[in-house]
């Protein structure tokens, strides 16, 4: 570790020599940590605040005191006994968890025959979806509007869903993987009699698990804090999704904070606490689909 | 079954990778390709919705390069862009380089810098609206005034608007940067460091002529990637600013808001769709031209 640290830094060594090269090094490594500490806590600032705020009395809003002075869950149960948000948080859930189940199945399953099957027209295939990450959603909102509207997917869960199913990010992703996979254990299965459905699910699939993962915190994250689609496609209060909901309180002229920071909290905190719990593996899969993607 | 079983292994190859594309074809035919197809079909149209459609030439393209409106939210969309890139880029730079060398708590601090890509953007629109408002609600006055500062006005001021909405956003996507910097100085061997170290080079020659040139794919990475979340700003404009998205007086208004309005509160279809052809023309072009000048020198 010592020698790694060293390494890192190796003007230190050229500037400071003797005793006092050590205290000084630990010193300005000392500043170094305590600047990235104190700019760590600025960042979480914002959503201190916003727990904390949710947790007050309306008339201790107005206090910039961190903790509360009579803390209070009141706020949380009025905004969910007041059917709504629990509503949104339903909805938002359902959306996001079959979203993220259909885009991690077909995403895989298309970079797996990109990958791995050989047959005339795979690389316009392949081409044909990558160019599609080229094309901004909200170019493609007003035809998807007008085609839910001659449909009847306005105001429906499928409709939020449909454009999010597949993704050309993902299917790149998965390719990038399933490369990893030797074909020669593909080989294997086919001569145990596996058909290629079978080979694909059970040989390659498990292979590639950390992939998979990976692909699904972000496609969750994206569908749960999606706003502009779920925001065209909807009409109704019972089909808004958190941040939609969230959002329509912005007409309201007298703004009830404690309130809109407990409708904050309620839609920041669940992926909030899965970050913390699979903070490690959620970091590499940000870094591997960041870089591999 | 027979007729399958009688083909060669690389013909039943092609069977099942149809099989296995057929719907997702089918998926990108209807959901990507037709739509943007559409979009520029539309933009060649004039259309309210109720009525036919009608072929107008480049009559929408003449008006909107004709709105002043347009250029305001033009000027503002590569406003967003010209500030919200580079100071991104460098202060997550510099986080990323610094807490590289930091190893006491380094788990804890790199989560603190991360946690906000983890919010929805809606929520934390709402918190730093809340953040900006006057005395005595707001945060930041609050805070100014107990030193005795004047008021700001924030997010009511038509040339602070802009910079307040953009602060969020950049706090928002900070972490992942400093996520990806971080992966990218990783991957810089250590011998290049025990050379220069050897040679008694000085921090910043280091800096200039290993750690930065090393680091250009993540750098062309991450610019590119912030440019375009840039340029799609939506989010957050539309939600620090509800009472007049876009204000005041269009001042915080990016393409993506103009387009909204155009097409869901004006429903002109084909006057909206024109300004998103004009949206991924300037994504393709910004994408391209930072590709060629970060790869190239």
């Amino acid at each position: 570790m010592a020698s790694q640290d060293i390494a890192v830094k190796p003007s230190t060594d050229a500037l400071f020599s003797g005793s006092s090269r050590n205290s000084r090094r630990n010193m300005g490594q000392f500043i170094r940590w305590a600047l990235l500490f104190g700019g760590g806590i600025l960042m979480i600032m914002p959503i201190v605040f916003m727990v904390s705020t949710s947790l007050k009395f309306p008339f201790e809003v107005y206090n910039l005191n961190l903790i509360p002075e009579e803390p209070t869950i009141e706020n949380y149960t009025y905004v969910l006994e007041d059917g709504r948000f629990y509503r949104w948080f339903v909805n938002s859930l359902v959306i996001s968890i079959v979203t993220t189940a259909s885009a991690v199945f077909f995403d895989a399953l298309v970079g797996y025959a990109l990958c791995k099957f050989r047959f005339p027209g795979r690389y316009l295939v392949f081409i044909a979806i990558l160019s599609t990450l080229m094309i901004p959603t909200e170019m493609l909102v007003i035809p998807w509007y007008l085609m839910s509207k001659s449909f009847g997917w306005l105001d429906t869960y499928w409709g939020i869903m449909f454009p999010g199913v597949m993704t050309a990010f993902g299917t790149f992703l998965m390719k990038q993987f399933f490369e990893t996979v030797p074909d020669d254990f593909l080989e294997a299965a086919r001569i145990d009699g596996l058909n290629e459905f079978q080979i694909w699910w059970q040989v390659a699939m498990p292979l590639v698990r950390p992939a998979l993962a990976a692909l699904a915190i972000f496609v969750f994250l994206g569908n749960w804090t999606a706003f502009i689609w779920p925001l065209i496609v909807t009409n109704s209060v019972e089909m808004y999704t958190l941040p939609v909901g969230l959002s329509s309180f912005g007409d309201e002229v007298d703004v009830a904070w404690e309130l809109i920071m407990t409708g904050a909290a309620i839609s920041t905190l669940p992926t909030l606490v899965v970050f913390l719990i699979f903070q490690r593996f959620i970091i590499r899969g940000v870094v591997m689909a960041g870089l591999k993607g | 079954m027979r007729f399958y079983n009688n083909l060669t292994i690389s013909q039943k190859q092609i069977v099942w990778a149809w099989i296995f594309l057929a719907l997702p074809v089918l998926f990108y035919v209807v959901i990507r390709f037709y739509p943007t197809a559409n979009a520029f079909v539309l933009s060649f149209q004039e259309w309210n919705l109720l009525g036919d459609r009608k072929y107008v030439g480049l009559e929408n393209y003449a008006k909107l390069f004709s709105d002043p409106v347009f250029w305001k939210v033009f000027k503002n969309t590569f406003l967003y862009l010209i500030l919200g890139t580079p100071i991104s880029l460098v202060l997550s730079f510099i986080i990323a380089y610094h807490l590289d060398k930091v190893r006491f708590m380094h788990g804890t601090i790199r989560a603190l810098y991360f946690l906000p890509f983890m919010t929805s953007a809606v929520a934390m629109a709402w918190v730093w609206r809340w953040f900006y408002q006057p005395v005595p609600i707001g945060v930041f006055n609050n805070f100014l005034a107990s030193f005795g500062i004047s008021q700001i006005e924030f997010l009511s001021s038509t040339t602070n608007a802009l910079p307040s909405v953009l602060a969020c956003a950049v706090w928002a996507g900070l972490g992942f940067q400093v996520i990806i910097f971080m992966a990218g100085l990783r991957a810089i061997p250590q011998s290049y460091y025990e050379a220069a170290r050897i040679d008694g080079v000085s921090t910043w020659t280091v800096l200039s002529e290993i750690t930065i040139p090393l680091l250009k794919p993540t750098i062309v990475f991450l610019v590119v990637f912030s440019s375009i979340g840039f340029l799609r700003i939506f989010d957050q404009v539309f939600n620090m600013t509800t009472n007049n998205p876009g204000g005041p007086l269009n001042s915080t208004k990016p393409l993506v808001l103009l387009i909204y309005d155009t097409a869901f509160n004006g429903f002109n279809m084909g006057y909206a769709a024109a300004q998103t052809v004009v949206l991924f023309t300037i994504l393709l072009v910004v994408s391209l031209i930072q590709l060629r000048l970060l790869k190239d020198s």
